[in-house]
């Protein structure tokens, strides 16, 4: 790694000051920052770590029902703590890394980095989540611009995160299993109002939504409903764990075993 | 810059980079050298060390993340007259390491899992080392000696 200094503030504000500093980064639980300055692909001047930031921390119901996550809240925690209000994010929680790395990874260091494989983008985006940031509040599907970009600005700070609870949903992972990643990931949220259906790992852009299976599910809510419905390989990541049509195709199968999760 | 923690219940301090790594720290500047890195990306779990009495990955962790905290290494885990603990034992008796490089962080993780589920079955605990790797794929009799330390039955464990 590259030498850098390390501040550990206490409050919002004081982060937000410390990472005017330039070339400063914020530091979630490291689980993903550490590794990338060991391979010197980073360069900061100063780490501001979230983790001593007691309001970022932890599991809120909101009264209008929806639940409220810190961004400094640890995947472990998410686990743990959301399993009786959403228990389909507890379970996307409970299936990132490892153990170990649970306890140290943070919900808003994943979806600050974007990583196009990540689990936390799908769910947040398949619940039509709401980023709070130290500056405003970003609706999911404005958040989300693509490998590793996010809407967020120089120094903004992910404070929490708001997801209404559908009335059923499902996160339905297939396991790279080096990688502890999805290879394909597909969250689906069924709510009053529609379905969502939220897909990581496959797309060269980052997280997307699957529009078309969205619009067959509204109509009929059965696996079925996607008959017919094929995702554009065009587009989608291949690497030497699964080509092009092998994640367009994992894509279909991993969202009708969401459909039948949510039956 | 200063940092101070305990480690093993004893208060040390220490004057760490903004770089340097919680396995750095113990191997270099405590010379507890139980702790071991093997990938250094956070992927095979021989550096697992207790961080207030959860499951890191020191070689993933900054140093500067631990001041203040309550830090348990490999090097702790012995009963107070030196004999060894449950589960270490019980590594010993089932022929739970080959090499040995892997066990430091198998212990850490193991005693964390017994911690949050004291009889766990055999697939909860192939689930819960998912994050260390034993090279020489000693699993059967790691998880045998987990099962034993937890005083469960291991007869029914495959025994090759």
């Amino acid at each position: 790694m590259y030498s850098f200094d390390f501040e550990k503030p206490s409050t919002i504000a004081d982060a937000v000051a410390a990472l005017g500093a330039e070339d400063a980064q914020a530091l979630g639980g490291g689980q993903t920052l550490i590794p990338t300055l060991k391979q010197r692909l980073a360069a900061p001047s100063k780490l501001v770590s979230m983790s001593g930031i007691a309001e970022m921390q932890g599991v809120c119901a909101e009264d209008d029902g929806s639940v409220s996550i810190g961004g400094a809240t640890t995947h472990a925690t998410v686990a743990l703590d959301t399993a009786a209000t959403y228990p389909a994010l507890a379970a996307l929680a409970g299936q990132i890394g490892d153990p170990a790395v649970r306890n140290r990874g943070t919900i808003g260091g994943s979806v600050a980095n974007n990583d196009p494989a990540a689990c936390y983008p799908a769910g947040v985006l398949g619940s039509g989540a709401t980023i709070v940031t130290n500056a405003r509040q970003i609706a999911a599907d404005a958040f989300f611009e693509g490998m590793f970009t996010t809407a967020l600005d120089e120094g903004e700070i992910i404070t929490s995160i708001r997801f209404p609870v559908p009335q059923a949903a499902s996160y339905q992972k297939f396991l790279q299993p080096a990688s502890r990643f999805a290879l394909v990931g597909v969250y689906l949220a069924r709510f009053a109002d529609g379905v969502r259906v939220a897909v990581t790992g496959a797309s060269e852009d980052g997280v997307f939504r699957w529009s078309e299976a969205e619009e067959a599910l509204d109509k009929e809510f059965r696996p079925d409903a996607l008959m017919g419905l094929r995702i554009n390989p065009a587009n989608m990541i291949a690497d030497l764990h699964g080509s092009k049509e092998y994640r367009a195709h994992l894509v279909s199968v991993m969202t009708k075993r969401a459909i039948e999760a949510c039956m | 810059m200063k940092i101070s923690m305990t480690v093993n219940g004893k208060a040390v301090s220490g004057d760490v980079e903004g770089r340097t790594l919680l396995s750095g720290f113990l191997r270099e500047h405590l010379s507890l050298t139980g702790t071991h890195v093997g990938c250094d990306t956070a992927q095979c779990g021989a550096c697992v060390v207790h961080v207030n009495g959860e499951a890191v990955k020191s070689c993933n962790m900054l140093a500067a993340e631990a001041d203040g905290a309550d830090v348990g290494t490999i090097e702790g885990q012995a009963n107070a007259d030196g004999s060894l603990n449950v589960i270490q034992q019980a590594f010993q008796d089932h022929h739970g390491l080959q090499c040995g490089f892997c066990t430091p962080g198998m212990v850490m993780s193991a005693a964390a899992l017994l911690k949050e589920n004291p009889r766990p079955t055999e697939a909860e605990i192939r689930k819960y080392l998912e994050g260390n790797l034993c090279r020489c794929t000693g699993y059967h009799n790691i998880v045998k000696a987990i099962m034993a330390a937890s005083g469960q039955d291991v007869s029914s464990i495959a025994a090759e």
